[in-house]
């Protein structure tokens, strides 16, 4: 084995393109580890825990980049080195090749962008606050994709963005869609009537996709961050978006979407909610719809039927089928027939964490005991991520999984060893799956899965078992990805699509139930 | 400025600021984005980042700033005289020496300085030779001062003796002086350190017929207004600090006529008048000054962050902060220059980064002006290009944008001046210093000429410094 550790001092990279540049090095025969990051406590330890630690590396500061690689030969780490450090630089020639010099501050920005409206910020999270800070000063709304942002700081950006009336959308807002054009993650839908504001990123994207596939639109879809409706922050920008949407003429229904809130903020949100002459869908997921109806909303209890409902105060007419169509049932009794008497359990392995819920009571609805890593209820807690037992959902997006790695939405292969670990086990009765596409997204989530999925059926196959896999992809026929071409990779295999995340875990639901 | 309801409205025109693949799909949907090349504040020094929050807006450095600035841009200079340093320098004294850069004692000196201080004590009769010179040094009797501390500067060694003429350039809006040698043209010369025969016996002609004669002109004239030589010479592809083509032909134009109406016979006028002429460095021994006079007016303005003062000395580099005392300097070890050599030498052949010039790019001239002198490029290597993009930069630290000295390929857009200690650690990007360099062994002379930043460290201390005076709790925060 041959390895060089460099150092490169003052060479400020950001963590997604490091982490994608990761990635491509592994494909690199021979190569047995491979880091190139800044040197931060955590990145360190890293080097540590394999082996690559030099005093050079101890004595970097969080502003150098390190670059390790480790191979089977001398040429082969040269080859790798060479391979890096060409991205890192042909990225920054590109950056400014396409017009002008790159920007390095606020008020150059300005200056080159004078109409500037909305900045997406989305660098480490200990710098992230100040960043909006300056942003909001300048008049322009924040979109904040930072996670890691305390929540005094959302608090006071929040509260400036009030004052100021300016959207602070986030921290760890992962999706919205203003002015028709996708921010971060979001899919690309058609134009309508629904307004949109919610807590929560995959949550948003999948009310989105659902109203688009059932050929209605969106005006705007305001992302808030997951801490909106946390009794420090009191649904600031929820409470903001809802007041824009009432007075956006565009915006016929507003829907408004959030994992439980505290209660004295569900209080809130539903008196702004009363003085709404709109109609609202409030999607408050597992709470009772008695609070909301009372505030003369309409309540959903999970994320297709939110879609459902706002498309119905569009169009009244809209007929929609809601339970599983024949041709899923009868592909579920087939599949049926070839489980294995151990053969028992649903094992989801999401990427989108609302996903996830919306997964979870539905499965819990249909009267199943389930534990998630999502879950809020004491008994359907994971108490382990990494040991799977009884019907299991896991977003692998979850902090646990994600250290150090890209977001399974950035790519999803961080799923792939979960998918085999689950084909070994003999309990695992059908693996239940989404794929997320849309901008922010992998360029070909299911293209990078499929060599697992295969595996996953052989594995089950070689034990004489037969896998059924359950999926849903989360995108509409407009995005980058090819909708189309997504979901033909996975039937080829025989995958089951489903058309919304509902349906995908209710095929999972009914192939298990009836085993039971 | 945009509230939520035109948001709606407008179409939207994002900053991304961090991972480059969002601007990538916003270019993809045809959204107008422009990618902010974003690094960690303050090279991520947490401490330093709660010192710029604090002062960040802060109404009296904004004030305090402003102030500074208008006052530099007012200053006016004026080459009013020629005369001995111990004339009219105050605090010159005939056993004192005054050099380039912060402050440093005699065995840490870089070789060209110690050369021409050697040089300096042959010149004044206080030694014979180079062992008499360094003897009378290390017994103490000579005091070594920075130029700066003086209203001086010097390029290079920045070597100022007592019976040296020097410039006297009068800032006739505020009425300070600032005081610059002759410059002695390339080659063997004492500020690269040589104190050979011929480099005496030049310093010699040049107290004894040059300045003599260049006294009776000034004493006809009104004054030569230096501000308007280095606004026109700006316009001509100079940047009046390694180019001063233009700026010494103006300054020749303008001092003819008064030569002609001294008493000088034909020969000597001859001698003087050639002298200029020969040396197409001869503004940047007055281009100095009158950028001296006018930062000096600028300092001591309670809590200003403007820089008034980057100075080496060949193993330091020293800024002044007009907020802060006269004499307290952040000084850090100085960089090597990145460049171009002359033939026959390479990069172990150069000192460290050296000389009071850098007080050009403190005024906003020199590197600051580079892309409006595309001949300097040459010389230093690179491409017009990258020194339009170096001029471009340059306004994310500063405070302001001089309307007199305007760069016409910028449109003539002024330009950037009031280099601020704040936005030097926000943004992380040093000043740009365009420069000779120097052989690091003394009397060689210069052996190129290139590209050179300030130390980060210098800025950051002092900002510690200013929080220490100005910050929470501070002394007279």
């Amino acid at each position: 084995m041959a390895s060089i550790v460099k150092v490169e001092a003052n060479a400020y990279h950001d963590s997604v393109t490091l982490m994608s540049l990761s990635g491509k090095i592994k494909k690199y025969d021979g190569v047995e580890q491979a880091v190139v990051s800044m040197a931060t406590q955590m990145n360190k330890e890293l080097l540590n825990n394999i082996g690559l630690m030099t005093q050079e590396v101890q004595a970097a500061t969080e502003n150098d980049l390190i670059i390790a690689v480790k191979a089977v030969t001398d040429e082969r780490v040269e080859e790798v080195i060479g391979f890096i450090e060409s991205e890192l630089t042909a990225k920054k020639s590109k950056k400014e090749k396409n017009g002008n010099q790159p920007v390095k501050t606020i008020h150059a920005a300005i200056n080159a962008m004078p109409e500037a409206n909305m900045a997406i910020i989305s660098v480490p999270g200990e710098y992230a606050a100040r960043e909006a800070r300056q942003v909001l000063k300048q008049g322009i709304h924040v979109m904040l994709f930072s996670d890691n942002v305390s929540i005094e700081d959302e608090k006071s950006l929040k509260e400036l963005g009030r004052e100021k009336g300016l959207f602070v959308m986030g921290p760890d807002c992962g999706t919205a869609i203003i002015n028709h054009s996708g921010l971060c993650f979001a899919n690309k839908v058609s134009e309508g009537e629904i307004g949109l504001v919610a807590a929560s990123g995959t949550g948003l994207q999948e009310v989105t996709v659902q109203i688009d596939k059932l050929g209605y639109g969106i005006t705007q879809a305001i992302g808030t961050g997951g801490r909106d409706l946390h009794e420090e922050i009191g649904g600031i920008m929820m409470l903001q978006g809802l007041k824009a949407l009432e007075a956006d003429e565009k915006t016929k229904v507003i829907t408004l979407i959030s994992k439980p809130p505290a209660p004295k903020v569900q209080e809130k949100i539903l008196a702004e909610v009363k003085k709404c002459q709109k109609p609202v869908v409030v999607c408050f997921l597992d709470r009772d719809a008695h609070a909301v109806e009372e505030a003369g909303a309409i309540f959903s209890p999970t994320l297709i039927d939110a879609a459902r409902k706002a498309v119905k105060l569009v169009d009244p007419e809209k007929e929609m089928d809601t339970e599983i169509d024949e041709a899923a049932s009868n592909w579920v009794k087939a599949e049926q027939k070839k489980l294995a008497d151990s053969q028992q359990y649903i094992r989801g392995l999401f990427c989108g964490g609302t996903l996830t819920s919306e997964a979870l009571s539905l499965i819990r609805d249909a009267g199943l005991k389930v534990k998630s890593n999502v879950a809020k209820k004491q008994a359907e807690k994971l108490s382990e991520v990494h040991t799977t037992t009884g019907h299991t959902l896991l977003d692998l997006g979850d902090d646990e999984f994600t250290k150090g790695k890209p977001h399974p939405m950035i790519d999803p292969t961080l799923r792939n060893e979960r998918i085999v670990a689950e084909a070994k086990d003999p309990e695992t009765a059908v693996l239940l799956l989404d794929f997320e596409l849309g901008y922010g997204s992998h360029e070909d989530p299911v293209g990078v899965s499929l060599e697992s999925l295969q595996e996953a059926k052989q594995i089950a196959a070689q034990a004489g078992r037969h896998l059924p896999i359950v999926a849903y992809i989360c995108g509409t026929s407009k995005d980058k990805q090819d909708y189309q071409q997504q979901e033909r990779k996975l039937e080829a295999i025989g995958v089951r699509v489903a058309d919304s995340n509902e349906m995908a875990t209710k095929i999972a639901t009914m192939l298990v139930k009836e085993v039971n | 400025m945009s509230n939520i309801q035109d948001l709606f409205k407008e179409k939207l025109h994002v900053i991304n600021i961090g991972t480059s693949t969002f601007k990538d799909d916003l270019d993809l949907q045809g959204t107008e984005a422009i990618q902010l090349d974003w690094q960690p504040p303050a090279g991520g020094n947490m401490e330093l980042i709660n010192a710029l929050d604090y002062f960040q807006d802060n109404e009296r450095v904004v004030n305090a700033n402003k102030e500074a600035i208008s006052r530099i841009k007012a200053a006016h200079p004026f080459l009013v005289d020629i005369d001995l340093a111990k004339n009219v320098i105050p605090g010159m004294h005939s056993n004192m020496i005054l050099h380039a850069g912060p402050p440093i004692a005699w065995e840490n000196m870089a070789g060209p300085v110690q050369g021409a201080i050697i040089g300096a004590l042959i010149y004044e009769g206080l030694a014979n030779n180079e062992e008499e010179a360094k003897a009378l040094v290390v017994k103490g009797e000579i005091e070594f001062s920075p130029c700066h501390e003086l209203s001086a500067v010097g390029p290079m060694a920045g070597i100022v003796s007592p019976s040296m003429p020097v410039h006297v350039v009068e800032n006739r809006t505020h009425g300070n002086k600032a005081y610059c040698t002759v410059n002695e043209g390339l080659g063997k010369v004492l500020r690269f350190g040589a104190f050979s025969e011929d480099v005496i016996h030049r310093l010699k002609w040049i107290k004894d017929v040059y300045a003599k004669a260049l006294k009776k002109a000034l004493a006809l004239s009104d004054g030569i207004d230096l501000k308007s030589i280095t606004a026109q010479a700006l316009h001509m592809g100079d940047e009046c600090h390694n180019r001063n083509k233009a700026s010494t032909s103006l300054f020749y134009r303008d001092i003819t006529d008064y030569f002609l109406q001294t008493d000088l016979d034909k020969e000597q006028l001859r001698e003087v008048m050639q002298f200029i002429k020969n040396n197409e460095h001869y503004y940047l021994n007055l281009s100095m000054p009158a950028c001296k006079a006018s930062l000096d007016a600028g300092h001591g303005i309670p809590y200003s962050t403007v820089v008034t003062t980057m100075a080496r000395n060949g193993v330091e580099f020293g800024i002044r902060i007009s907020g802060l005392g006269e004499q307290e300097w952040f000084t850090a070890p100085a960089n090597f220059v990145k460049g171009l050599f002359f033939p026959g030498f390479s990069e172990d052949d150069a000192a460290p980064d050296l000389g009071d010039s850098a007080i050009t790019e403190t005024m906003g001239i020199g590197g600051f002006a580079m892309g409006g002198s595309p001949a300097i490029v040459q010389f230093v290597g690179g491409e017009v290009a990258d020194a339009i993009h170096y001029s471009e930069q340059m306004y994310d630290i500063t405070v302001s944008e001089n309307s007199n000295y305007s760069i016409p390929t910028l449109d003539f857009r002024g330009t950037a001046f009031g280099i601020d200690v704040l936005k030097v650690i926000e943004t992380g990007i040093l000043p740009v210093i365009n420069t000779g360099m120097a052989s690091k062994v003394a009397g060689v002379g210069q052996i190129g000429a290139g590209i050179v930043h300030p130390p980060k460290e210098c800025f950051e201390k002092g900002l510690m410094r200013f929080y220490e005076v100005y910050g929470e709790g501070g002394i007279n925060g």
